[in-house]
């Protein structure tokens, strides 16, 4: 290998960028956890109150049910994608007449952004006009109230985000599923393996590897998201749909406490630190 | 029950649910669209008007409203340039990961993984006080700065994966031609890698087009982009359903776009890093 300047040059203008916004906003983010600092006296100077923001947030409780929002909303998500995903790509991976039509409409939701599927999800979810009342009652069932009944709104917003990334689930899964050497099930079968035996034995521990990675993945992407309750809900009624992302931001831009805003983002970010590093492992794992 | 039967009987139950999965997975973006096009009175009544007279009427009032061009101008320059910079560079970056033996690369790859991780939300706060101090605040320029940064983690990554593709012999041989690295990099690698930039670009361009948060404190009227936009409308426009389904689905437009133009190069995208491939 040579022994030049060049591979610092081409990494250069990436790493600068990436100082800039990524490294710096998050340290600084960091120290500002520390102080008390208010947006309508931004122009005055932060003051030092140790270790106080945590603390507050600890004791407070909107903090405590967010933490606890964050975490139904979280583990649901993924369990129930996971499962729902894991079965249709069960069902499809032998291939059906026009599957690639199927995969291509199920990126659609995927691709569309966060504020447009609150706004189509907060018209389906209206209780005067609504399809989804609408359906319920053509079904002789009872109206529900999904966005205003503090019981019903998470749940609300858990279906949205089953309905947005569910085929991302899918579509890794089945990817995976299709990466299994084919003379692995059809030895299984010539030994008189059934379908369930061949599911349980061959396939599930194949692609265990990329189950563990999606679940990582959309673990993360459930904390970072808020865009979706702050369209739908604005983390309410109450506070029974807010996240800590949400929290987070209302607690900066609303409560106007950027320090203690920003206690939060450490919280956070300790979280998704945590995560990523137990991806970036699986995932090196995998690459050698 | 025959075994043939049986099969075709499987297959049968197979494709029904497969169908009803696509229907809950279109209706819902069936119903914004359909909005869009009706009039109110149609949007509004129950039971619902499945056949209906269209009307571009919302489109017009959308189209027409105070603002819109600027902030569809806004998103489309936001979203290009944050494309081409977080591309060029993330190659750039690539190259040098992929190619080089040097201190420091493996904390440096290690360290850009960990920053793809990072919630916008996290950095909303801090970028919003530096901007200002920097003069950023509320400029293109400086949502489009954050949009690279967020971005190049995952171009980095993905177009060092199909720079390591390409074999090694390739370039040395051109080196021994007296190519510098800078022309091994043009010349040889960038054609090389076209459909690595495009699956990077289309992401790029995805994540600038959509984001929200960032863009609600970064910008102003003046500099505001879609998204944020469509959200001003929903409290704006209070039960206006068909002026907000319609700016709704022009958001949506490169989505569908990109989804029946290019669905093997997203999924491709969407694939790499969990399976291997």
């Amino acid at each position: 290998m040579k022994r030049n300047k060049s591979p610092y040059l081409f990494a250069l203008p990436a790493i600068a960028v990436l100082l800039l916004v990524m490294v710096v906003p998050v340290v600084s983010g960091i120290r500002l956890s520390f102080f008390e600092w208010f947006l309508r006296d931004i122009r005055k100077e932060p003051v030092f109150v140790g270790l106080r923001n945590f603390i507050d947030l600890f004791g407070s409780e909107n903090f405590q049910t967010s933490i606890r929002v964050t975490l139904v909303f979280t583990i649901s998500v993924v369990c129930l994608e996971l499962f729902v995903g894991l079965v249709l790509a069960l069902l499809l991976e032998d291939g059906l007449p026009g599957l690639r039509f199927f995969r291509t409409v199920f990126i659609l939701p995927v691709m569309i952004a966060p504020v447009v599927v609150g706004v189509i999800w907060k018209f389906l979810y209206n209780p005067s006009y609504g399809k989804i009342n609408y359906f319920l009652s053509v079904l002789g069932l009872k109206e529900v109230g999904w966005l205003s009944d503090p019981h019903m709104a998470l749940i609300s917003i858990i279906i949205t985000d089953i309905w947005q990334w569910t085929p991302f689930v899918f579509l890794l899964l089945l990817a995976g599923l299709q990466g299994i050497p084919s003379d692995l099930s059809d030895a299984a079968r010539v030994d008189g393996a059934n379908y369930l035996q061949n599911l349980i034995h061959i396939k599930l521990p194949c692609i265990s590897g990329v189950i563990g990675i999606t679940a990582v993945l959309r673990l993360i992407d459930a904390f970072r998201g808020l865009v979706v309750m702050f369209i739908m809900t604005n983390g309410g009624p109450g506070v029974s749909t807010e996240i800590l992302s949400l929290h987070l931001y209302k607690t900066a831009f609303t409560d106007q406490r950027l320090g203690k805003a920003s206690a939060v983002a450490v919280i956070l970010l300790g979280i998704i630190t945590l995560l990523s590093i137990i991806f970036i492992t699986k995932n090196m794992k995998d690459e050698t | 029950m025959t075994f043939k039967n049986r099969k075709r009987l499987n297959r049968f139950i197979v494709l029904m649910i497969v169908l009803v999965g696509m229907v809950i997975c279109l209706f819902p973006i069936y119903e914004m669209v359909s909005t869009s096009l009706k009039y109110e009175v149609d949007a509004f009544s129950l039971p619902p008007k499945w056949i209906f007279r269209p009307t571009f009427e919302n489109y017009r009032n959308v189209l027409l409203s105070n603002g819109f061009g600027r902030y569809f101008f806004n998103s489309v320059i936001v979203a290009l340039s944050t494309t081409f910079f977080s591309v060029c560079t993330g190659a750039l970056a690539g190259y040098s990961f992929s190619r080089f033996k040097y201190k420091g690369k493996k904390l440096l790859i290690v360290f850009t993984l960990l920053l793809r991780m990072i919630p916008p939300v996290i950095l909303v706060i801090p970028v919003f006080v530096i901007w200002n101090s920097l003069g950023l605040a509320n400029t293109r320029i400086g949502l489009v700065l954050v949009y690279i940064g967020l971005n190049l983690p995952f171009n980095i990554w993905v177009l060092k994966t199909f720079i390591s593709e390409i074999p090694r012999s390739l370039d040395e041989s051109a080196t021994i031609d007296g190519c510098s690295d800078w022309m091994v990099f043009s010349r040889i690698i960038l054609p090389l890698i076209a459909p690595g930039l495009s699956v990077a670009g289309i992401f790029t361009f995805r994540i600038a087009w959509n984001e929200y948060i960032l863009s609600l404190v970064l910008t102003n009227r003046f500099t505001r982009t879609l998204p944020v936009a469509v959200s001003l409308f929903l409290t704006d426009a209070g039960t206006e359903w068909g002026k907000i389904t319609a700016i709704a689905t022009i958001t949506a437009i490169p989505a569908f776009i990109f989804t029946f133009t290019a669905a093997k190069k997203l999924i491709m995208g969407m694939t790499a890093g969990a399976v291997k491939g």
